[in-house]
């Protein structure tokens, strides 16, 4: 593949995760951002997918089929069906902050990104380095939406927007870890969703809603 | 020797398939005590392995056990043995489920000290998570589901950024020309590291791990879970999960001090374990509810032991390993003890609890020896390993640090003792009868509880095994 292709094609994957995570944190509908956290998996399939082709690495390749089942297709679908269970009144939800304190909220963990990913662009200066500060951006959209979202669902996403954020950082910058490794944090994200999506029906079942702000009996 | 490292892992996994297929009561009542037994047994024979200067390593170098692996899977043996013994109580029989979820759990801690390579014990410890999270929400009250969720949340969270870490190191010895994740071959070679990444890998990977060993301040999810689950469980994950996610934090240490020397993770570490003691000993002169006092406990002791490692040094490194070894015990025994209280009062609420040593010597006596033995009274050995961490502590040049941990744990030993004498002694014995029974097999807290006690006189070979076990980690 030629450089500059690899390049604009390396941009173009790591634009679509940056925009993919802004629109997450600013739409309100589950479904929506369920739909977006999909997209999301298939762009970075789509990078890996690249990067394997540009090294030409038959492991990177398998690993790029491997993301794209896992994140755009299995974690979609359990959250969909998730979603799909809550009653109608809950598919919306009022973050702790409005939207528009949600995007200043998210310029600055933008400028964040780039200011703390100082010392790791010292690696190198190819198209995959530079791009690192967008998978350390998504890590922060992570932590934003686990902290301003009350609902289970929103929650479970904003852990996955920050997982989706880790795997960026690990292909730009290390072109992934061991494929032992990828497998086994693979199957422990899968688990730690499934088991999130059972304890989300067992809250709906005990307190009624899927709201977080009901749990509030254990404090000190 | 391959086969003694594979033995622990193969053991529960196959124990683990067996219950959920064959799902027969006698299996699922016993089968998490053989998995322990198998575990510490391995343990001890690893152990005399290590003496002899040997390492065996086994999957491709994927597995490798030295001084600290050995003792270690001895530690998660000897804890799982007392919390798994302790359990069986013929009263309360346990699901298969259940046994399937602490053999799993086992089996990961067991990976997680066998395993030569930061992302495979970073895949263990995030596998206790998903083996425990049912274990808290066992009983499906409203307060169980709450303590799951915020378990599970913050932990999940808490590797994550621990991964990072990981990958951010991967990344550094990739760039050097050597990708590895293991710390031996990091260890013997030397790869010219960029100085800047290991700064922000090390940060990241001690933060997420501390937030695994319930360090504070992201500590907030271990009252709740300690308190929720069923009391064997609270024990091994005090005694075991908290040891190896703090063991996590040792092997970090080792790989990033050589690159950007001692600073930066002295003072995340000092500050953390300060944090930890000053907020466990505050919480816990108020503290109402029995579980949660021991929660605090182990923060306490969790901070100690960051302030251990923040020091380094042989005297410090292995008096933290000892520390592992009689707080894993000591604890379980307690949270067992606990857990009886509870079947026999019906309430953990210590306000509610009065004069039990008269009342009910069976479970008063065996909780009262524990909580004597976590405060760190002699001849128990915590006695022994906070004097050796305080004095390795000062050696090394952290002396105010070490003052103000030494008041904090006065703080918390007069607090926990108000708490226990008024439970233990107070009111008025108006039992004619004391009920002797121990509402459970007394056996494995007497043994626990007596090895306490007797491991900090036991020189010669166990004194070599945490020299060489601090060693591994380059203390000098």
């Amino acid at each position: 593949m030629a450089s500059e292709t690899f390049a604009q094609l390396v941009g173009l994957s790591t634009g679509v995760l940056l925009l993919s995570g802004v629109l997450l944190v600013w739409r309100r509908s589950l479904h929506a951002q369920v739909a977006l956290l999909a997209t999301q998996g298939v762009a970075l399939a789509v990078l890996v997918l690249v990067l394997g082709l540009h090294e030409s690495d038959a492991e990177l390749l398998a690993v790029a089929a491997l993301v794209l089942v896992l994140k755009a297709v299995v974690l979609p679908l359990i959250l969909v069906r998730t979603v799909a269970r809550l009653g109608v009144g809950v598919r919306e939800e009022t973050p702790v902050i409005n939207t528009t304190a949600s995007l200043i909220a998210l310029s600055m963990l933008t400028m964040l990104a780039y200011l703390v990913s100082r010392p790791l662009l010292t690696l190198g200066d190819g198209p995959t380095t530079t791009a690192v500060p967008v998978g350390i951006a998504l890590v922060l959209y992570g932590m934003l939406l686990l902290a301003t979202r009350r609902h289970a669902v929103s929650q479970l996403l904003g852990f996955l927007v920050l997982d989706n954020g880790i795997a960026t950082v690990a292909f730009l910058i290390a072109g992934g870890v061991p494929l032992v490794v990828e497998l086994g944090v693979s199957l422990d994200v899968l688990l730690v969703v499934l088991i999130l999506q059972v304890l989300t029906s067992r809250i709906r079942t005990e307190f009624g809603e899927a709201d977080l702000d009901d749990l509030s009996e254990l404090r000190d | 020797m391959a086969t003694l490292v594979l033995l622990p892992l193969a053991a529960c996994t196959v124990l683990a398939i067996a219950t959920a297929i064959l799902r027969n009561r006698f299996l699922s009542r016993y089968v998490v005590v053989i998995a322990a037994v198998v575990v510490l047994g391995s343990g001890l024979a690893l152990v005399g392995v290590a003496l002899d200067d040997h390492t065996p390593t086994a999957l491709d170098g994927l597995l490798r056990v030295d001084a600290l692996s050995a003792f270690m899977l001895t530690v998660i043996g000897s804890v799982g043995l007392t919390a798994a013994w302790g359990a069986l109580d013929p009263l309360r029989p346990r699901d298969h489920v259940y046994s399937v979820l602490a053999l799993l759990f086992l089996g990961a801690m067991s990976l997680a000290v066998l395993a030569d390579n930061l992302g495979v014990l970073w895949i263990a410890v995030e596998a206790t998570t998903i083996a425990t999270a049912f274990m808290v929400g066992h009983h499906r009250t409203r307060r169980a589901i709450e303590a799951a969720w915020k378990y599970v949340v913050l932990g999940s969270v808490g590797v994550a950024i621990a991964f990072l870490g990981i990958v951010l190191l991967y990344a550094a010895t990739r760039s050097a020309g050597q990708p590895t994740l293991s710390w031996s071959v990091l260890a013997t070679t030397h790869p010219d590291l960029d100085p800047s990444v290991v700064r922000v890998a090390a940060a990241l990977a001690i933060l997420g791990f501390a937030t695994k060993a319930g360090l504070a301040p992201m500590h907030s999810w271990l009252p709740d879970a300690h308190s929720q689950a069923p009391a064997p469980v609270s024990g091994l994950m005090s005694g075991v999960l908290l040891a190896v996610a703090f063991y996590a934090i040792l092997r970090v240490q080792a790989i990033a001090t050589p690159v950007i020397g001692t600073g930066l993770m002295r003072g995340l570490l000092v500050t953390a374990g300060l944090l930890s003691l000053t907020l466990a000993a505050l919480l816990v002169i108020r503290q109402r509810d029995l579980k949660r006092m021991l929660a605090y406990s182990s923060i306490e002791h969790m901070g100690l032991l960051a302030l251990a490692a923040a020091a380094g040094g042989r005297l410090a490194i292995a008096g933290a390993l000892l520390h592992v070894l009689g707080h894993g015990l000591a604890k379980s025994s307690t949270f067992v003890a606990s857990g009886r209280i509870l079947a026999a009062e019906g309430t953990t609420t210590m306000a509610d609890i009065h004069g039990l040593v008269a009342r009910r010597p069976g479970v008063a006596v065996p909780f009262l020896v524990g909580v004597v033995a976590l405060l760190g009274l002699p001849p128990f050995s915590l006695f022994f390993s906070e004097v050796a961490i305080v004095v390795g502590g000062v050696q090394q040049g952290l002396g105010w640090a070490m003052a103000v941990a030494v008041l904090m744990l006065l703080v918390m030993f007069v607090a926990m003792s108000r708490h226990v004498v008024a439970m233990l002694f107070g009111g008025a014995a108006a039992a004619t009868d004391p009920d002797r029974a121990p509402y459970g097999p007394r056996l494995p807290l007497v043994l626990a509880l007596a090895a306490t006690g007797v491991v900090g006189f036991v020189a010669g070979p166990f004194a070599t095994l945490l020299d060489r076990a601090a060693s591994v980690l380059g203390g000098s």
